[in-house]
């Protein structure tokens, strides 16, 4: 794997638990080609600049076919969900889905969940009790998201084992990096297209079930939607799509990456357990430095853009990459140091503009309760395996494992 | 400067900000986050708050949409504290005249507060209607405080046949729009040819009149209202306006703009008038030969500061933000010294929520000639424009599109073309700059919160507006 780029080394599976120092190379060169003809973009206000520019789309139609074959990174292709689409589209289908989870009309959704979130928490930090040694992925990360997106869509929760194993899959199947053509990840691949494509026959057995039989949750109140502005079945499936995977996939990392951040910092630790407010500002930080979503794959210049004293080429692929920006030290000060009262804390953890994350406000919510507790009753959490093993995505970077050595669980 | 007189220097900065006394003459939002900054900056020393109104510190925006619409009590606008402030607070206590050379402020009740730094935070109050038998009239309002804002918001629950809004500004519109959603029978009365044209200008405001209009507004414009009239109660029952129509109505709200507070600055010799209180970038004021003055500040909406986005004019600002960023710079300048001194050069934006749509601006609008629409829908009420001035973006307001004027905000900030280059999808179906309709500054319509005052610190050209009336 000589010669590399920056970029490409970041992206190397041996790189994943730390790919912070070639993302400090990459901001060298805030706007940098790449062997594909793709541009990353790594600096913060560079990427805030994309994320706002009008020029540039997010739906993958726009690209020139022969770009597009490279970065197939959609799980819901076809229709494209929100995150894949432009205004007016773009608008129109997030206002339809918000309208079920958010104010104007969804107010009180989110904040409705905090008594539930705070019961599953306490429920799974009771089974820890008695034990000396846990995983803090999967005894704790990942049941909570996944109960309350489960919960809030109307998924089955029973199913979760199925669609569980779907979704990673998936997950494991998709490598943007210089190690895609290995025959590993060729089989990898195989097997994820086969996830999504389970995935997506699932969904579409309940959206239609929903659509007989109404049922609880968001995504039988979308497909019954009366509104002026209904979604199409394509637009329906690849969003409650997005909905169920970006609904707990990044929550688990923020929640993992939160903890395992803690236990590094064991300053920060002390002062969250002597000031426990602050874990408020606390979670904004821990977004900003292990940011849940590293980049994003799908963005299209559809003009010439000159930006930072490149010009990106009309038609390139343009990679927004959160997870360097948010340590970039013209924007942050001491960007690799966690400041629990860091001020204006205007993170890219969530994106900005149009896209920014539709379930955030939900995921602060997990995340403050989740880690808050933690923080106030697992006694003496050490670190056993730093770092920790990585799941194999580049994009939605988490700890496989984060296996901590506890004296207890207090009540 | 060598070791021992910067020693000296640190200890007069350590002294001051320990024994030094600062009074704010204001108390509302600017006024109270400069105290927040100036304990956050270390000051130690005694703190004095001036207001005029009885109340602790509140939050305006609410007044003329939440409280109107009776989702919020007026006076539970409270603005939420920072940090502490440890200041001797004189509410209801009025200042009346300022004494530069012994350094004290005066109040109503004669009393003199004598200060270091002192910081001019007076802001704005409403301009009144201009007849005072007819302003006496029972159910005649305007809006600007908590307690205007509660006594019109009763006015609007007990179900009034008809309310009349005189001036279609942002204050006259959300109202007009509050009645509506209220099921109010209301009719706008603007001067100027359409709502907003003074912030705006006419291309924009046209669809702000069409949204009032589509929302049930009896919208009547290039109209003046002659007089009120009372039934033999004392209460007021229609309007006779400048084509001699007559509107029957129960409530009237004049919503005239704002008059800023320095009346109680004349004879201090500071560049204090019509316009505001004249001020560096650092919101230090200037007297009124133009020389910058060492201890007075100002902040809020009666600073007036040149502007390097805006070929160095002087702008007022009556925005939220521009109260808290100015108050922030100005109580940090007041502790600092001069190599640290910070500049108060805010891009300015405001927003509002009328008739279901989020309007929301950045930049100097007025400023601009001309206008583009750049991205989506007129017609559905949803769009951003850009404003230009020889050849260069000035400012941008969106329609339920604000997610997009961060974008904005960055072109403006760097000066760039005008028209910016089209849009990668979902284009308005006008994308050629045109004409962006700014009234005349000396025809008397409602004035814009944002407003252009000239080069001159003293310059107190608003003057002439009194000989056209």
């Amino acid at each position: 794997m000589a010669n590399l780029t920056p970029w490409q080394q970041a992206l190397l599976y041996a790189n994943r638990a730390n790919p912070y120092p070639f993302y400090a190379e990459l901001r060298k060169t805030p706007v940098s080609r790449q062997p594909d003809g793709s541009y990353v973009v790594s600096t913060y206000q560079e990427i805030v600049s994309i994320l706002h520019d009008p020029r540039v789309s997010s739906d993958l139609s726009k690209r020139p076919k022969a770009a597009e074959v490279a970065v197939e990174t959609s799980a819901y292709d076809r229709e494209p969900s929100m995150i894949t689409s432009d205004p007016p589209a773009h608008d129109r289908v997030r206002r339809s889905a918000m309208r079920h989870f958010g104010p104007p009309h969804s107010p009180d959704l989110v904040s409705n969940q905090e008594t539930e979130i705070q019961r599953i928490v306490t429920g799974l930090l009771d089974k820890l009790k008695g034990k000396t040694r846990i995983d803090v992925v999967d005894e704790f990360a990942y049941p909570l998201p996944v109960s309350v997106i489960c919960a809030i869509l109307g998924v089955p929760r029973a199913d979760e084992p199925r669609f569980h194993g779907w979704i990673q899959a998936f997950m494991n199947g998709l490598d943007l990096g210089p190690e895609a053509a290995t025959e590993e990840q060729q089989r990898l691949r195989k097997l994820g297209d086969q996830g999504k494509q389970d995935l997506k026959n699932y969904m579409v057995a309940l959206l239609e079930r929903y659509a007989k039989q109404p049922g609880p949750g968001m995504l039988s109140a979308m497909v019954n939607d009366g509104a002026e502005e209904p979604l199409s079945r394509g637009e329906l499936l690849s969003n409650a799509m997005l909905l169920l995977f970006a609904g707990h996939e990044t929550t688990v990392n923020l929640i993992a990456h939160s903890v395992l951040t803690l236990l590094r910092h064991g300053d920060a630790l002390e002062k969250l357990r002597r000031r426990p407010e602050l874990i408020v500002p606390g979670v904004e930080e821990f977004l900003r430095f292990e940011s849940s979503v590293q980049f994003w794959p799908t963005r299209t210049a559809l003009e010439d853009i000159e930006i930072a004293g490149t010009t990106i080429q009309k038609g390139a692929q343009v990679i927004p990459v959160y997870g360097s920006g948010n340590r970039d030290p013209d924007r942050f000060t001491n960007p690799d140091e966690i400041d629990l009262e860091r001020e204006h804390n205007k993170h890219l953890g969530y994106s900005s503009g149009i896209h920014l994350c539709f379930g955030g406000p939900l995921a602060r919510l997990e995340a403050q309760i989740a880690v808050g507790e933690v923080v106030r009753r697992v006694r003496n959490p050490r670190l056993v395996v730093d770092p920790p093993p990585y799941r194999h995505n580049q994009i939605f970077r988490g700890p496989r494992h984060v296996m901590v050595d506890i004296d207890g669980v207090r009540d | 400067m060598n070791i021992s007189t910067k020693e000296k220097v640190a200890d007069l900065v350590a002294t001051f900000k320990s024994t030094g006394r600062i009074v704010i003459v204001g108390a509302s939002l600017a006024g109270l986050r400069a105290a927040e900054a100036l304990r956050k900056e270390g000051f130690t020393g005694k703190l004095t708050i001036i207001g005029d109104e009885p109340d602790e510190p509140y939050d305006r925006p609410p007044l003329s949409k939440q409280v109107l619409k009776g989702w919020v009590p007026a006076d539970h606008t409270k603005l939420p504290r920072v940090r502490e402030v440890d200041a001797e607070w004189l509410l209801g206590e009025a200042a009346t005249g300022l004494d530069r050379v012994n350094k004290q402020v005066r109040l109503a009740g004669g009393y003199q507060v004598p200060f270091d730094r002192l910081l001019i935070a007076t802001g704005t109050r409403a301009r009144c209607w201009p007849n005072p038998t007819e302003v006496a009239l029972e159910g005649v309002y305007t809006i600007r405080t908590s307690n205007d804002a509660a006594r019109l918001q009763q006015a609007l629950a007990a179900k009034p046949g008809r309310v009349l809004v005189i001036g279609a500004g942002f204050v006259g519109s959300e109202v007009a729009s509050v009645c509506r959603e209220l099921g109010l029978p209301v009719t706008v009365a603007e001067r100027a040819s359409a709502p907003l044209v003074g912030a705006l200008g006419g291309v924009i405001g046209s669809i702000a009149a069409e949204m009032q209009r589509d929302h049930g507004v009896d919208l009547r414009t290039g109209i003046g209202v002659k007089s009120l009239v009372g039934d033999n109660k004392g209460h007021v029952r229609r309007a006779r306006l400048s084509d001699d129509s007559v509107v029957e109505c129960d409530v009237v709200l004049t919503s005239l703009g704002s008059i800023r507070n320095t009346e109680w600055l004349e004879g201090s010799g500071l560049a204090a008038g019509f316009w505001g209180v004249g001020c560096d970038a650092g919101c230090r004021a200037f007297d009124i030969n133009g020389v910058v003055t060492e201890s007075i500040f100002v902040a809020g909406d009666i600073a007036r500061f040149p502007h390097v986005l805006y070929e160095y004019q002087f702008l007022t600002l009556e925005h939220w933000d521009n109260a808290v960023l100015g108050a922030e710079v100005a109580a940090h300048n007041m502790v600092s010294l001069e190599a640290d001194r910070w500049p108060h050069l805010p891009l300015p934006a405001f927003w509002s929520g009328q008739f279901g749509v989020n309007i929301k601006s950045v930049g100097v609008c007025p400023f601009g000639r001309e206008i583009v629409f750049t991205q989506g829908s007129v017609k559905e009420r949803r769009f951003a424009a850009a404003y230009g001035h020889r050849g260069r973006i000035v400012a941008a307001v969106t329609f339920n599109h604000g997610k997009w004027l961060e974008y904005y905000a960055a072109q403006i900030e760097h000066s760039a073309p005008f028209p910016p280059p089209p849009a990668g999808y979902d284009r308005p179906r006008e994308m050629k700059p045109r004409p962006a309709e700014f009234p005349d500054p000396h025809v008397p319509t409602s004035l814009p919160t944002v407003i252009l005052t000239g080069h001159d610190p003293t310059e107190r050209g608003a003057e002439f507006r009194a000989r056209l009336h």
